[in-house]
């Protein structure tokens, strides 16, 4: 299965709801492209919830790198929100988990954005 | 389903999908859980796409070759392209602060993290990288 999105916005900010697979070819470009129209409506406050994100390569990782490159250049925020196990072992062992901003709480992603 | 099994496929990405699957079918005929069998699917799917896309470039006329034979002491898979070859030393390393925000370059890294040995063989032409995890 490939991935699919909602999108959400709440308190000024946006929030991608991600479930499936975020793999070449499939989720990846999709997560590029949602990303970059997000930013085009002038949103620069993005948060990313993987819970339903199953299955991530690298070049899922690779779109997450450059979805948060692209955010910050934009003189954004992008933030992770209730990351699978899987998904935070290798954002670990590829030592990117203490690039992102991940929280386990939607409440407490929410408030961590600079007003 | 046999212990040995090797595979000629296409050049495209559908085979990638054909070799991920095959690697969860015997990673779990092996023995291994689900989250280890997961971890061994997601690298063989690496290796293929490597073969795929920089090894073959998705010539049609070169082929990828996959293998997977379940031994009394581990399993081992083996991805092999007609590509121009591969320098596995010229890698440059994803952890290194340069390189940690790069968008690729993590294939072969999660390889040799999920896998016990990963090996690469030049072949005329191309590159075969073979994995290996020792069952439990």
């Amino acid at each position: 299965m490939s991935m699919k999105f909602t999108i959400r916005h709440v308190e000024g900010i946006t929030v991608l709801d991600l479930s499936g697979k975020i793999t070449l070819g499939e989720g990846s470009v999709t997560i590029r492209d949602a990303v970059r129209d997000v930013l085009s409506t002038g949103s620069t406050k993005i948060l990313l919830n993987l819970g339903d994100v199953n299955y991530i390569d690298s070049s899922g990782i690779g779109e997450l790198v450059s979805a948060l490159t692209a955010v910050k250049n934009a003189g954004g925020q992008l933030k992770l929100l209730n990351l699978t196990k899987k998904v935070q072992d290798l954002l670990q062992i590829t030592k990117l988990y203490t690039v992102f901003d991940i929280f386990d709480s939607e409440p407490e992603a929410l408030a961590s954005y600079s007003k | 389903m046999k212990d040995r099994i090797s595979m000629t496929l296409d050049s495209v990405l559908a085979s990638v999908e054909t070799v991920e699957t095959t690697a969860e079918a015997y990673a779990r005929k092996a023995g291994f859980d689900e989250d280890t069998a997961s971890n061994i699917s997601m690298v063989t799917r690496e290796a293929a796409v490597n073969a795929v896309l920089h090894g073959n470039k998705k010539d049609p006329a070169k082929h990828v070759t996959a293998t997977f034979e379940i031994t009394p002491e581990d399993l081992r898979i083996s991805i092999a392209d007609e590509g121009p070859g591969l320098d596995p030393d010229a890698i440059p390393d994803p952890l290194a602060p340069e390189n940690v925000l790069r968008p690729s370059g993590r294939g072969v890294f999660l390889m040799r993290a999920y896998m016990d040995e990963v090996h690469f063989r030049q072949l005329t032409p191309g590159t075969e990288i073979t994995m290996v995890k020792r069952r439990a």
